[in-house]
């Protein structure tokens, strides 16, 4: 167990992908058969315990440390878990928190799939006496269900890629294939077996990306233009009733995000592969497509209500098609995928699926004007599709752009600093900002921490150090005197500013040493860009 | 009646001996038991401490009139025998013994139990009124084994031929504590050294405190610090100055380091559980065999150590003294 909590810890504390991805890659490779991949199944979310109940926990400890003294340091400490882990006494006679070295990762797995849910607690508590801190810790995480140390399934995959050598896409295409311990895939990994067979599984395939554009025109004669939603990108793999219907629903990082969107993943019945944008229906456009605001509050939810769905209904807008039933479209012309996707409409749910239309424009300077007057809250701007373009994985040069509707900007004065992480540590980097109110108070309306060049950013800092007036933690406030021009994607009615606004993907644009922080905007003006 | 031993928000007051113990302001005869700034502060006309005390508050406030107790020297005051005792705590560090009217009272300042290469071991006093600190005082306070965190330092280190690890450590006694823990495992590099530890670890060397090749980490270059271990002030962790170091691994030593949130909080990649206070089984510990009649808390988590002893039919009483357990930097 210890090879496994050491790693749970350090994953904990290193703030770098590429930090994290060493870590993973350096326990993939070290560490024994089977409990590297259980290690790798609790990584990616794959590892289908029986959940201990918290309070279930709690009972445990106050029976075996003065409640009072719990409660104490479960205030102070926070986590439950790890309060737990670290209060628990060491039995009479063993030296005080160490680990034995008796309990393997995969002991752990098989002693809590064995028990049931009412043995649990006496099993845990057993395994407990033989670890030390970080393996309690560990174990209690496992066995409430969740490790919650910040990483992706998508991360842990490319950990394990990286470990031996292989591309994550590779490993991405076999996965659904296989399940925990993953003894196949290691075998596969290390050289001592053919490659999984992932015929028939819901595989996640690369997406193709775009490159912003930067040419003053194209020519439309070579690009089709279609309208650029703000929504999540999505992928939708389903393998037909020939693979027993499993349908997966993939987001741009190649995570699977089925379970959160069950009525997307539940009306998709067909064999193929299809890359859209994930939208929920506002009431107040006409059932069209909402704001991105709408579709927020569905994300990141592991389980979505009844009256979420119907509150936030989600639909597909489809881009493109990549596999129709066994045959792969991804060589061929846009063009041609485009009239297959168009051809396959008709076998989908129309409430859950509908096509992305492409624009209509004589000329380049014509959809510059559409573009300009598009008023659809969801439309975050426009794409352009070389006509002959292939699906490959990635940005390819001069195949695809994107091009973003201008973004909006406001001067606000920034109002508070906070350091970054890793290598801007040392950076009072994150700047909250606010506008004036009709009183003459400032009220934060944002948080940005990038726009910046190197050498603003260290004004920014000197500035921040010079000017601070209060200090809360990690946090300053200083003097009211910065403006900054900031650029937003879009503006939001929200709960969580005093101000009622919050914006999308705000980024300091300018520092407007020049002007007087008075004569920044007011937060009723950007009250009217809401849309 | 008053006892003749008296706690004050401002310190302990030895009503015979006129005196204070560690008092936080300016007073005529002060007993300090240790050099850390909430227990040893400048402008008393006069004190008594160890030689290596008054030589630490000498270095940091100036020239301060003081009569040197050796450990295990008596003293006599108003009435009052006083003996200085080692504390563990830091280079320096004592208990104050005070026997007056048939009665004990031990005043630890701040103590550990664990080995530490820089000064000699508490020692256990038997008394009547044993006033205790109480830092760690919640039972999630057990600090490991400190050869074990020494080791994942030198693992981190050795790890990352590239890099450096800059180790937050206290400038007065976790410094040179971590550097002698260092040594003792065999590392023999070169250490460098933040400005602010320069002048407290010269001190040491010149109390007899062997620490091998010190370094200046200011007019260093770079590339001359990968792969060593830099010593600096916690402040100075995330702060300006560590830019100028080859790709740091954040190290720190303190007991708070324990718990994970707080390391995060502070941006720590390498938390090392390395305290130079009494753990909570230490502290229970230490109570039971000293056995007194009544246990005075002076500061810390004193609510959780209340109600032990409370739950052990141990008299007890918090003091609350101000301007103790500056929990940001020392621990």
């Amino acid at each position: 167990m210890r090879p496994f909590s050491q790693l749970l810890d350090a994953l904990v504390y290193t703030r770098s992908r590429n930090g994290k991805l060493a870590l993973i890659a350096a326990y993939l490779r070290s560490a024994p058969d089977p409990d590297r991949g259980w290690a790798l199944a609790a990584l990616t979310g794959n590892l289908d315990l029986k959940a201990v109940k918290s309070s279930a926990i709690g009972e445990m400890i106050r029976a075996r440390v003065d409640p009072v003294l719990y409660e104490m340091s479960r205030d102070y400490v926070g986590d439950l878990a790890e309060t737990v882990a670290l209060l628990w006494p060491t039995p009479p006679g063993e030296p005080p928190d160490l680990d034995d070295g008796t309990l393997t990762l995969a002991a752990v797995v098989d002693r809590l799939h064995a028990t049931s849910r009412a043995a649990a607690p006496d099993a845990l508590a057993q395994m407990m006496d033989h670890l030390d801190a970080s393996g309690r810790f560990a174990l209690l995480k496992l066995a409430t269900g969740g490790l919650r140390v910040g990483i992706s399934a998508r991360l842990a995959k490319t950990g394990f890629a990286q470990a031996f050598g292989l591309d994550v896409d590779d490993v991405e295409q076999v996965w659904h294939a296989l399940s925990p311990p993953y003894t196949a895939l290691f075998d596969w990994a290390e050289g001592r077996a053919p490659r999984p067979d992932p015929a028939g599984t819901p595989f996640f395939r690369p997406f193709m990306l775009a490159h912003p554009l930067e040419a003053d025109s194209v020519d439309l004669a070579d690009y089709a233009a279609e309208w650029k939603w703000d929504g999540i990108r999505i992928q939708i793999v389903g393998t037909g009733p020939e693979h027993g219907r499993q349908t997966r629903l993939y987001s741009r990082a190649g995570d699977d995000i089925s379970a959160s969107f069950p009525e997307i993943a539940a009306a998709f019945t067909g064999h193929a592969v299809l890359d859209g944008e994930l939208l929920v229906r506002g009431e107040f456009q006409g059932g069209e497509a909402a704001s991105f605001n709408a579709l927020q509050q569905r994300l990141g939810r592991k389980l979505v209500s009844a009256k979420m769905q119907a509150d936030y209904p989600a639909f597909v807008r489809l881009y493109d098609l990549l596999l129709e039933g066994d045959e792969d479209l991804r060589a061929l012309p846009w063009e041609q995928r485009r009239a297959r996707l168009e051809a396959y409409m008709p076998h989908l749910d129309a409430t859950r699926f509908d096509l992305s239309a492409t624009i209509d424009a004589a000329d380049f300077d014509a959809l510059a004007d559409i573009r300009a007057g598009a008023r659809d809250a969801a439309i975050e701007g426009v794409m352009l599709k070389r006509r002959d373009s292939p699906y490959v994985a990635g940005r390819k040069a001069a195949l695809w752009y994107k091009w973003k509707r201008d973004p909006l900007t406001a001067d606000c004065v920034m109002m508070y600093a906070q350091r970054g992480h890793g290598k801007r540590s040392s950076f009072y980097s994150d700047y909250t900002f606010g506008c004036w109110t009709p009183d003459g108070e400032l009220h934060p309306v944002g948080k940005a921490y990038s726009g910046f060049t190197d050498e603003e950013l260290k004004w920014l800092d000197r500035f921040v150090r010079q000017n601070t007036v209060a200090r809360f933690g990690p946090v300053r406030e200083v003097e009211k005197t910065l403006v900054l021009e900031v650029a937003f994607d879009s503006i939001h009615d929200s709960k969580r500013h005093k101000s009622g606004l919050a914006m999308r993907f705000p980024r300091i644009a300018r520092i407007r040493r020049d002007k007087p922080a008075a004569e920044a905007d007011t937060v009723e003006g950007l009250k009217k860009l809401v849309r | 009646m008053a006892h003749w031993i008296e706690p004050h928000p401002t310190g302990i007051y030895v009503r015979p001996a006129d005196a204070w113990i560690d008092p936080s302001v300016p007073r005529e005869r002060a007993l300090v038991t240790h050099g850390h700034a909430d227990h040893a502060r400048g402008g008393h006309g006069h004190v008594w401490a160890t030689r290596e005390t008054l030589a630490i508050m000498g270095l940091r406030y100036g020239t301060a009139s003081g009569t040197p107790v050796g450990y295990g020297e008596e003293i006599r005051l108003g009435g009052v025998t006083i003996r200085y005792v080692p504390a563990g705590h830091v280079l320096g560090s004592a208990q104050i013994v005070l026997t007056h009217a048939g009665e004990r009272v031990v005043v630890t300042g701040d103590y550990k139990r664990r080995p530490d290469p820089t000064c000699p071991p508490f020692e256990p006093v038997p008394c009547d009124i044993f006033v205790t600190e109480a830092t760690f005082g919640l039972p999630v306070f057990r600090h490991p084994d400190t050869g074990s965190e020494i080791d994942r330092l030198l693992a981190a280190l050795h790890a990352n031929p590239d890099r450096s690890v800059l180790v937050g450590a206290y400038a007065l006694g976790k410094a040179q504590r971590v550097i002698c823990e260092l040594r003792a495992r065999g590392h023999h590099d070169p250490i460098y050294l933040h400005g602010a530890m320069e002048r407290m670890c010269n001190l040491y060397v010149e109390l007899g405190v062997e620490m091998g090749d010190l370094r200046p980490a200011t007019d260093v270059a770079a590339k001359e610090m990968r792969g060593a271990i830099i010593v600096a002030p916690p402040s100075a962790l995330n702060d300006r100055w560590s830019r100028r170091l080859p790709d740091p691994i954040t190290a720190m030593a303190s007991g708070w380091m324990r718990v994970r949130q707080r390391a995060r909080q502070k941006n720590v990649e390498l938390p090392l559980i390395l305290s130079d206070h009494a753990d909570w089984d230490e502290l229970t510990d230490t109570i039971r065999e000293v056995a007194p009649t009544e246990t005075w808390i002076t500061h810390g988590r004193e609510e959780a150590l209340l109600h032990w002893c409370m739950t052990h039919q141990i008299r007890a009483r918090a003091l609350a003294l101000v301007g103790r357990d500056d929990e940001e930097e020392e621990g």
